[in-house]
């Protein structure tokens, strides 16, 4: 499209001489118009030979396999599931396995990280060093030995389950796994729920109800006290109603092993526990630097209008050190997510193992296969992102 | 009351400001120090207790296991079979080739070896703040030492004896993947950034689109897609070698993520400097090329070197494609009956956390080294 640039240059304007390259909106245009060509073409050559390469291979297209048979086994569901379940059931299972882990992990990996970082700027000399170890150690070792390690070398080489440890009698470790007491609701457990959902209720209107009255009269309510009284009487006092129908049924030994209560995967406790471990000490460090980020003029300050040590901390360091963690705490959580596909190594069923594992194995169908265990990783990812980005805008620094 | 009072002879008025008394015996000195730091309240003293309690306990049994109680010679499993024995170095020794290289031909262990030392060459004096010719070692290692790297390894010219990627393992691949991932992704990573954040609509969404899709997924996934998708998006009878298409997901992996970490630094070059360079009359790659890029890679050293350890430790997971790394191939040294001994495993493990901690640390601390050094020219 050189317009001008070829032709006899116009004597009466001289600056029209000057090509149409150095307009900077139609540079950027041809940039952009090229840019969408080269992806363009990509994609298209990518799309014509994979369909040419699927029909060459004789492989089925189309996502009618979700509905099929699976065939196969899981050691792990929290929905119902068999053999003869399809494959997206077993997908709705994976996908579940998944999002147990990342939710328990992420639980232990925040105590822990908070834990370990305060103790990082602890005035404590060994309490200090302690945990430095600890970050330096987790962080430097790469997530995989972290989780083969827990399972090939700790619980796999647990005794049977005849000479299980045991903790206190209710919670036994072996080989197989761990095994911990379960609570039964027997008959008429729902008023004890009922009520449980009515403190809850009660609980949030007394929150708005109190802070109303502080920003009224500046007297203070004891807000978390009665909160814990109304979360643990009311429910209490549901299940005496009904004369509490509630069972703790223990593991017990029988034969070769344990009947009863509840079964941890060694899988799943060695996943949990190395993912933990890893990402706690990243959040330590987060959490660290988060409090470091809080200038001591805060402190001072807080401390000059009389506030106690631990209500400065509580009112003035940590809602200022939260807003300078959220962000990478989110991308740790996030991390931690994605990194629970590790699982696949050691057999955990998760999204990776059940669906690009098993299920491509069965199939052959990996472009759809890939797609979906893809697309459900990105999308736990974006709703997790804008939960964290929400949360993050509510605490942000609200400036003039 | 009346300013008589101050003159200078009046002789009960000191002339000379008394030294300092020292601070209490309680403040000073090693016992000093420990009532601060260690013994501070009831609470912080059990504290110190039970912290020092765990490091020793940690410490010995770690000593105990590696050292003292340690087998360092034998052939086979017999050397350490009997009970109480700790770990079985002569495990590690006997396989330590394999750890390295893999099932590369023994004969053929000196190009590796090379290629890691002419690696080591290029990579110290880049890494030294104060050596020259840094234009010039980058090229080098950036452009040249790739195409020599891929000669040396998989041979087939100059009279090499080729040697499939199939053969490769252990640290070799380790190093192969994670030096791979990182030339890769740079420049790569460069390029999303400047797109990231260029003005262009059509250009920003591609980028934006790029680095989110591939920092959303979890990298087992992606080295999926690369072994099974990978080969249906090429013209039918290409083929793609099994190593090529790890690297091919490493890379495009790697470059989203390099691409936050440059977008970073592109952030903290102050408005000034692009303005000055266009006011010189430069357009945007001179621009960048010449004064944006060079300042803010600059700044982003230490996010690089804590990417690379990111990476370096991910490699790991080239073993779920049946790729053989270092620890993949620990792991399958552990299923080999000649060695299967009590300690075995934890004889590797160990071996395996001491080899990546050395690795990994060295790494962040040379990070940390640049960070601070970056730090005092910021300091007002």
């Amino acid at each position: 499209m050189a317009i001008t640039h070829d032709g006899p240059a116009p004597a009466a304007r001289p600056q029209s001489t000057s090509s149409i390259w150095n307009d900077a909106r139609f540079r950027g245009n041809v940039a952009q118009i090229v840019v969408v060509a080269v992806v363009a073409l990509l994609l298209g050559a990518m799309i014509w030979n994979a369909q040419e390469n699927l029909s060459n291979q004789r492989i089925a297209s189309g996502f009618g396999f979700l509905n099929q048979t699976a065939g196969f086994g899981l050691n792990q569901t929290l929905i119902p599931y068999n053999e003869s379940s399809s494959y997206g059931r077993a997908l709705l299972v994976a996908i579940l396995n998944t999002l147990l882990v990342a939710v328990v992990g992420i639980v232990f990996a925040t105590i822990l990280g908070f834990l370990v970082g305060v103790g990082r700027l602890s005035k404590n000399w060994m309490v200090r060093k302690v945990c430095t170890v600890y970050v330096e150690v987790t962080r430097n070792l790469p997530l995989l030995f972290h989780i083969l390690f827990w399972y090939l070398a700790v619980l796999a080489a647990m005794p049977a389950a005849r000479n299980s440890y045991s903790i206190f009698g209710e919670v036994f470790i072996n080989n197989r796994g761990v095994y911990i007491p379960r609570i039964v609701f027997g008959e008429g457990s729902h008023v004890g729920f009922i009520a449980f959902a009515i403190a809850v209720v009660c609980v949030i209107v007394l929150n708005k109800w109190a802070t109303a009255r502080r920003e009224k009269t500046g007297q203070q309510f004891p807000v978390f006290w009665t909160s814990v009284a109304l979360l643990v009487g009311l429910p209490f006092v549901g299940f005496a109603l009904v004369g509490f129908p509630l069972t703790l049924e223990t593991p017990v030994l029988k034969g070769f092993n344990f009947v009863g209560g509840s079964r941890l995967l060694p899988e799943f406790a060695a996943l949990v526990v190395a993912l933990s471990i890893y990402t706690g000490g990243f959040i330590a460090e987060i959490v660290r630097a988060g409090i470091k980020a809080v200038s001591h003029g805060q402190s001072e300050a807080a401390a000059s209008l009389g506030l106690k040590p631990n209500l400065s901390t509580r009112l003035v360091v940590i809602p200022q050190a939260m807003r300078v963690m959220i962000p990478p705490l989110t991308s740790q959580y996030l991390n931690l997510t994605k990194n629970s596909s590790l699982a696949a190594f050691i057999g955990y069923p998760e999204l990776v193992q059940v669906f690009a594992g098993t299920t491509l194995n069965q199939t052959g169908q990996a472009i759809e296969i890939i797609a979906i265990t893809m697309g459900c990783y990105l999308v736990i990812s974006l709703v997790t992102s804008l939960f964290m980005n929400w949360y993050n805008r509510r605490v942000a620094l609200i400036e003039r | 009351m009346s300013d008589v009072a101050f003159g200078n002879d009046q002789p009960f008025v000191r002339k000379e400001i008394l030294q300092p008394e020292p601070p209490p015996a309680s403040l000073v000195g090693i016992s000093g120090w420990a009532r601060q730091n260690l013994f501070a309240g009831p609470a912080n003293t059990l504290l110190s207790v039970v912290c020092l309690a765990l490091a020793i306990y940690v410490a010995w049994i770690m000593l105990d296991f590696l050292v003292l109680r340690a087998v360092w010679t034998g052939a086979n499993r017999e050397a350490c079979i009997a009970p109480g024995v700790g770990a079985c170095w002569p495990f590690i020794t006997a396989r330590f080739g394999q750890l390295l290289y893999g099932f590369y031909p023994a004969e053929e262990h000196w190009r590796p070896a090379t290629v890691f030392f002419v690696a080591v060459a290029l990579i110290a004096p880049l890494l030294t703040p104060a050596a020259p010719y840094k234009k010039a070692n980058a090229l080098l290692f950036f452009v040249a030492f790739p195409i020599f790297a891929v000669i040396m390894l998989s041979g087939g010219v100059f009279g090499l004896r080729p040697v499939e990627t199939r053969a490769w393992g252990g640290l070799l691949v380790t190093l192969v993947v994670a030096t791979t991932g990182i030339v890769a992704s740079l420049p790569l990573g460069v390029l999303l950034a400047l797109g990231r954040r260029s003005k262009l609509p059509v250009v920003r969404f591609f980028a934006i689109a790029f680095i989110e899709f591939w920092r959303g997924v979890p990298l087992i996934t992606v080295l999926f897609f690369a072994t099974y998708m990978l080969p249906l998006f090429l013209p039918s009878g290409w083929t793609i070698d099994g190593l090529l298409r790890a690297l091919v997901g490493v890379s495009l992996f790697s470059a989203a993520y390099m691409a936050e970490v440059v977008r970073g630094g592109l952030q903290a070059i102050p408005k000034g400097q692009y303005e000055g360079a266009m006011a010189m009359g430069l357009r945007y790659w001179p621009m960048m090329i010449l004064i944006v890029l060079p300042q803010a890679l600059k700044l982003v050293i230490p996010g690089i070197v804590n990417t690379f350890i990111g990476l370096f430790k991910d490699t790991t997971l080239v073993a779920i494609v049946s790729i053989f790394d270092f620890l993949g191939i620990i792991r399958a040294a552990f299923a080999d009956p000649n060695w299967a001994t009590p300690g075995t495993v934890y004889t590797g493990f160990a071996f395996a956390g001491i080899v990546y901690f050395i690795f990994c640390y060295g790494m962040s601390r040379y990070s940390r080294f640049v960070e601070e050094r970056l730090d005092v020219g910021h300091k007002h």
